[in-house]
C-alpha cells in the first residue's frame, strides 16, 4: 500500500546516488498545455505530492525514493549529472584526472557555506567519505569508494584522491551527499548518524533550500536557502505532503490541493484529458530508469538454449504489452539501456513480433511433438512452467496474462503464480527456485552494470539471479568499468549490448515513462533527458500568478 | 467484586505473555528482514557484510528464544526499543506521535455512533415494519455493503472537487502556519469532517442493527407487560424500563470497541492521507520494523485485556442479576 510500484512489480533499485538526479530522462512536454513565459519573481509556495513517508533526513543512511527526492533540495556533492545526463561539477569547481586514471584532484568552490553559516571546505569532503567507508556506518554506498587508495586535503579547497586501480565510476561515486563534519563528527565516530538530530530535526546541508518542519506522515517543509552559492533560488517555500493512496493524490490534484504530483498511466491518458485540468496543469513524459523484463532460470536446461530464449522474444508482442498495460506510455527495450543516452545501441538484433520464426526455433531446439492438448512435448515431457510475479502489481499481473496468451499460441503452457513480494525474493528469487519470472531492473546513468550479468554474481544474495555466464561478456564488463575514458568506455558497451541483444538472456520487454504533471502557473521548467527536477531552484511563478501570499 | 477483579488481572499476564510470544514468532516467520529494506533492497552497492552488520546491531544474529527473552525483559521495564527504520527512533515516540490524532477521531466517531445508533435502534424496534423501520434498514444495508474507500472517494469527488466546500485529505492546509488562530482550528476540523463521516458510516449500520435487537427482544419480555399493564406511559416503559436492559449486550459490543480506538483504520488513514496508527502499523509491517510491530501489539493487547475486564465489571454493575450470581457462586 506505501511503497512504490516499482518495489511491488520486484523491481530492483540500483540506486542513484547523486543528488538531484532522480530517475528521469529523455523528455517530451505534453504539447498541449504551453509553458508559459513571465517574469521570474521571488515567493509562492510549491506543494507536491509523496506517496511514502520519508524515513529520515541523512540521505547517506538512507534508501527510499521520497527520502531521497527531499534530501536533493537540503544537500550538494561534489559533481552531479547535468540535464543531459553528463557529470558536471557542482561542488566542485573543476577536477582533473591523471593519464593512468589513478589520480582524480578537485578544487573546491570558495564560495560554499553550510545552511549554519560554516565554509564548506575539503576537511568536510575528506569526513564525508571517512564516514562512508566506515563499517560503523549502515550505508548502501560504501562499496562504491572500495577501490580508493587515500583521500588527502591537500589545501581547505583541494581534494586529491587516489585509486588503487582505474575505476570507471570514480568521479560518479563523488556526486554522493556532503555531510558537515564540524556537526556530524562524532555521531559518524559513533556510528550513530542515525540517532543524531540531523536526522530528524535539523539536517544542515548546503543546497538550495533549508530545513523547516517534518511532521511524520504528514508533511515536510523547507524553505529557501537566501545564501545558495547559485542565487537564491525563486520558489520561496516547498511543502512536501505525504498521500500514500495515488486516488487521492489524483482528486488533490483536481481540487489544486498539490501543485505537483507523478501520474499513472491510466489518469495521464484517459482522465486527465479535459480542458479545465489541461489549462492547470503542464503534463510531461520521459523515459524513466526502469525496464520491465521476463527473467529466465537459465539453469534450467530447456531455458539455457538460446533459440528457446530467441523464440520467446519473438513470440511476445512487445507493441500490444505496451499499449494494454501502459496504454503506450513506455519504449520497447532492446536492452538494459535507455535509448537516448550515450550508451544506448541501437543497431542490435531485434526481435519484432513474429510467432511463425518463433515456432521455427522451437522446432530447431527439439520442440516438434505436440500432444493432444496442442502443447509441444520434448522427450514425453510437456513444455509447461511457472511464471511468479509480485503480488499487488496490476502492471506486471496484465504483462504476464498477454505472455501467457500469446505462449500459449506457440503451444507451451505457462501457470501464472503470484507471490507476496518479500516470499517472492526470499523463497524463490534468493534460492534460484524459479522457472520463470516477470521483474523490473533498475538502472543508473553510468553503464556498469558488472553485477547484473557477470558470471562471478550468482551467489544469493548477488544479481545475476538467472545464472547468465558469458566469457565475453564478463571481459567486457570487466573493461568497461576499468577505464576513466568514455570514448573507449562506449566501444565495450555498445558490444555488450549487442552479445545481450544475440543472447537474449531474459527478455527485455519495455522502459515505462514517468508521468509527471506541474501546476501551470510554475515557470523556467525546462524538460530534458534527465527529466524537470535537475533545475528546480531556477522555477519560478511570475508575481501575478502566485497562490499563497504567505512565506 | 475487588478480588474477582484482581484474579481477573492476575490471569492476564500469562495470557498476555502468551500473546506476545506468539505473535513474536509469527512475525520473525514472515519472509523477508528489516535489514532487506535499509539495505535499500538489493542495491548494488550493498554489501554482505553491511547486512551481517545490521542483523548485528538489531540482535536479529542471536536465535530467536533470545531475541525474546531480550525484548521480553526489556519490556519490563517499559522499554520498548528503537526502531529498526532508519531513524531509529524510539518506539514509544514513533506510537505517541501518531496516536492523538487517530484517538481524537475513533473517540469522535464512537461517540457519533453512540448517541445516533441508541435512538436508531430503539426507534426501529418500537416501530418495528413501519416506515421508519424499513427505510432504516435498507440504510443499514447499504452502510455494511458500502466500501470505506469507494465511500471515501465519492465523498471527496462530491465535497472536494465538484463542490469545493472541504479539504480532500490531509490535516492542514499548506498555508495553515500563516492563518490566525480561530481559522486553523476551522481549518483543522474541516479537515476531519470527511474522514470522520466515513468511518462513522459502516459503525452506524452495525451498531444501531445491536440496538434494534436488543430492543425487539427486551420489549417482547413479561416485565414490559407487567409494567405496561400497571398503567405507566409507554414513554417511561421504553425510556427507562425496556432500555436499561436493552442496553446491557451494548456495553459487551462498546467494551470490546475500546482497543480499536488505537488501533486506527488503515484504509481511511491511507486514502485521507491522515498520520494514525494504522499506516504506522502498516508501514511498519512493509518494512518488517519489528519493535514497532510488537510494541503496537503489546498496547492493543494490553488494552484489549483491560476493556475486557472493564465490560465484565460494568456489566455486572449495569445488571444486579450477575452480582447476584457472583456473590452465591462464591458462597
Amino acid at each position: 500500500m506505501n511503497r512504490g510500484d516499482l518495489l511491488r512489480l520486484g523491481g530492483l533499485l540500483l540506486l542513484v546516488v547523486l543528488a538531484g538526479c532522480g530517475s528521469e530522462a529523455d523528455t517530451v512536454v505534453d504539447a498541449g498545455a504551453g509553458q508559459g513565459g513571465g517574469k521570474p519573481a521571488y515567493g509562492d509556495t510549491y506543494v507536491e505530492a509523496l506517496q511514502g513517508n520519508i524515513s529520515g533526513l541523512i540521505p547517506n543512511v538512507l534508501s527510499d525514493g521520497p527520502s531521497f527526492e527531499v534530501a536533493s533540495l537540503l544537500y550538494n556533492g561534489l559533481v552531479k549529472y547535468d540535464k543531459d545526463l553528463i557529470l558536471k561539477p557542482e561542488l566542485a569547481e573543476s577536477w582533473q584526472y591523471s593519464r593512468d586514471c589513478l589520480d582524480l584532484t578537485f578544487k573546491l568552490r570558495r564560495d560554499v557555506r553550510w545552511h549554519d553559516g560554516q565554509p564548506f571546505t575539503a576537511a568536510d569532503v575528506v569526513f564525508t567519505y571517512e564516514t562512508m567507508i566506515s563499517p560503523r556506518t549502515p550505508t548502501a554506498y560504501g562499496s562504491d569508494f572500495k577501490s580508493v587508495d587515500s583521500v588527502q586535503a591537500v589545501d581547505p579547497y583541494t581534494v586529491h584522491v587516489r585509486y588503487k586501480h582505474p575505476t570507471a565510476k570514480a568521479l560518479q561515486s563523488w556526486g554522493i551527499w556532503m555531510l558537515p563534519k564540524h556537526l556530524l563528527e562524532e555521531a559518524a565516530r559513533e556510528g550513530k548518524l542515525r540517532e543524531a538530530p540531523q536526522n530528524r530535526t535539523n539536517p544542515v546541508g548546503t543546497g538550495p533550500y533549508l530545513f523547516k518542519e517534518w511532521k511524520s506522515g504528514e508533511k515536510v517543509v523547507l524553505v529557501a536557502n537566501p545564501n545558495y552559492f547559485e542565487g537564491r533560488p525563486y520558489i520561496s517555500r516547498v511543502v512536501y505532503r505525504i498521500i500514500p493512496s495515488s486516488a487521492t493524490t489524483f482528486l488533490e490534484l483536481k481540487a489544486k490541493g498539490v501543485d505537483g504530483a507523478k501520474l499513472t498511466a491510466l489518469q495521464f491518458k484517459r482522465q486527465t484529458e479535459y480542458p479545465a485540468f489541461r489549462k492547470a496543469y503542464t503534463k510531461y513524459q520521459y523515459a524513466a530508469n526502469v525496464y520491465v523484463y521476463l527473467g529466465l532460470n537459465l539453469r534450467d536446461p530447456r531455458f539455457a538454449d538460446r533459440r528457446v530464449r530467441q523464440a520467446f522474444a519473438y513470440a511476445i508482442n512487445k507493441r500490444e504489452i505496451i499499449e494494454g498495460v501502459r496504454l503506450g506510455l513506455a519504449r520497447e527495450a532492446t536492452g538494459p539501456y535507455k535509448p537516448g543516452t550515450w550508451q544506448y545501441n541501437a543497431n542490435v538484433h531485434q526481435y519484432p513480433f513474429d510467432p511463425a520464426k518463433a515456432r521455427a526455433l522451437l522446432a530447431s531446439a527439439g520442440w516438434t511433438a505436440t500432444d493432444s492438448d496442442g502443447f509441444l512435448v520434448k522427450n514425453g515431457q510437456r513444455f509447461k512452467f511457472d511464471l511468479l510475479l509480485a503480488q499487488g502489481s496490476d502492471e506486471g499481473r496484465k504483462v504476464s496474462e498477454i505472455i501467457q496468451s500469446s505462449f500459449k499460441d506457440l503451444g507451451v503452457q505457462v501457470e501464472i503464480r503470484v507471490i507476496e513480494w518479500a516470499a517472492l525474493l526470499k523463497d524463490f528469487i534468493k534460492k534460484r527456485n524459479f522457472e520463470a519470472v516477470i521483474l523490473a531492473w533498475g538502472i543508473t546513468p553510468d553503464p556498469d552494470q558488472y553485477d547484473i550479468w557477470h558470471s562471478s554474481k550468482t551467489s544469493p544474495d548477488e544479481l545475476n539471479r538467472i545464472g547468465y555466464a558469458n566469457a565475453e561478456v564478463d571481459d567486457l564488463l570487466e573493461k568497461g568499468r576499468g577505464t576513466c575514458v568514455e570514448a573507449e568506455r562506449k566501444k565495450y558497451y555498445d558490444r555488450l549490448q549487442e552479445v545481450l541483444a544475440e543472447d537474449q538472456p531474459i527478455v527485455f520487454l519495455y522502459f515505462r515513462d514517468g508521468l509527471p504533471v506541474v501546476s501551470s502557473r510554475v515557470r523556467g521548467i525546462v524538460p530534458a533527458p534527465i527529466g524537470i527536477n535537475y533545475n528546480f531552484n531556477e522555477w519560478f511563478v511570475p508575481l501575478n500568478l502566485h497562490r499563497y501570499t504567505a512565506g | 467484586m475487588f478480588g474477582y477483579a484482581l484474579r481477573r488481572l492476575i490471569l492476564a499476564i500469562p495470557l498476555l505473555i502468551g500473546i506476545t510470544f506468539i505473535s513474536f514468532l509469527v512475525i520473525h516467520l514472515a519472509p523477508g528482514e528489516p535489514v532487506e529494506t535499509t539495505v535499500g533492497e538489493s542495491s548494488t552497492q550493498s554489501d554482505a557484510k553491511l547486512r551481517e552488520r545490521l542483523r548485528e546491531i538489531y540482535g536479529l544474529d542471536k536465535p530467536l528464544h533470545v531475541q525474546y527473552w531480550n525484548w521480553v525483559t526489556r519490556l519490563a521495564r517499559l522499554d520498548f526499543g528503537r526502531s529498526f527504520s532508519p531513524d531509529a527512533r524510539p518506539v514509544l515516540q514513533k506510537i505517541g506521535e501518531r496516536l492523538p490524532i487517530t484517538l481524537l477521531l475513533n473517540i469522535v466517531e464512537l461517540l457519533i455512533i453512540v448517541t445516533l445508533a441508541i435512538p436508531i435502534g430503539v426507534l426501529s424496534a418500537t416501530r418495528q415494519y413501519s416506515t421508519f423501520d424499513k427505510i432504516t434498514t435498507v440504510f443499514v444495508f447499504v452502510g455494511f455493503a458500502t466500501p470505506d474507500f469507494w465511500l471515501a472517494l465519492m465523498l471527496m469527488i462530491l465535497f472536494g472537487v465538484q463542490l469545493g466546500w472541504l479539504p480532500i485529505s490531509g490535516l492542514r492546509s499548506p498555508t495553515w502556519e500563516y492563518l490566525a488562530f480561530w481559522p486553523q482550528q476551522w481549518d483543522f476540523l474541516a479537515h476531519l469532517v470527511l474522514p470522520i463521516l466515513v468511518a462513522t458510516f459502516g459503525g452506524l449500520a452495525g451498531f444501531s442493527r445491536y440496538m434494534r435487537q436488543s430492543m425487539l427482544e427486551v420489549v417482547r419480555q413479561d416485565y414490559i407487560q407487567s409494567a405496561r399493564a400497571k398503567g405507566l406511559p409507554e414513554r417511561v416503559v421504553i425510556g427507562k424500563h425496556a432500555l436499561r436492559n436493552a442496553l446491557l449486550p451494548i456495553v459487551t459490543v462498546l467494551g470490546l470497541s475500546l482497543p480499536g480506538l488505537i488501533g486506527g483504520s488503515v484504509i481511511v488513514e491511507s486514502i485521507f492521507a491522515i498520520p494514525g496508527m494504522g499506516q504506522l502499523m502498516v508501514q511498519a509491517v512493509f518494512e518488517r520494523d519489528y519493535p514497532v510491530i510488537m510494541g503496537n501489539l503489546v498496547i492493543v493487547a494490553t488494552l484489549t485485556l483491560v476493556a475486557n475486564l472493564i465490560a465484565d465489571l460494568t456489566y455486572s454493575l449495569v445488571d444486579p442479576r450477575i452480582r447476584v450470581a457472583a456473590r452465591r457462586g462464591r458462597r
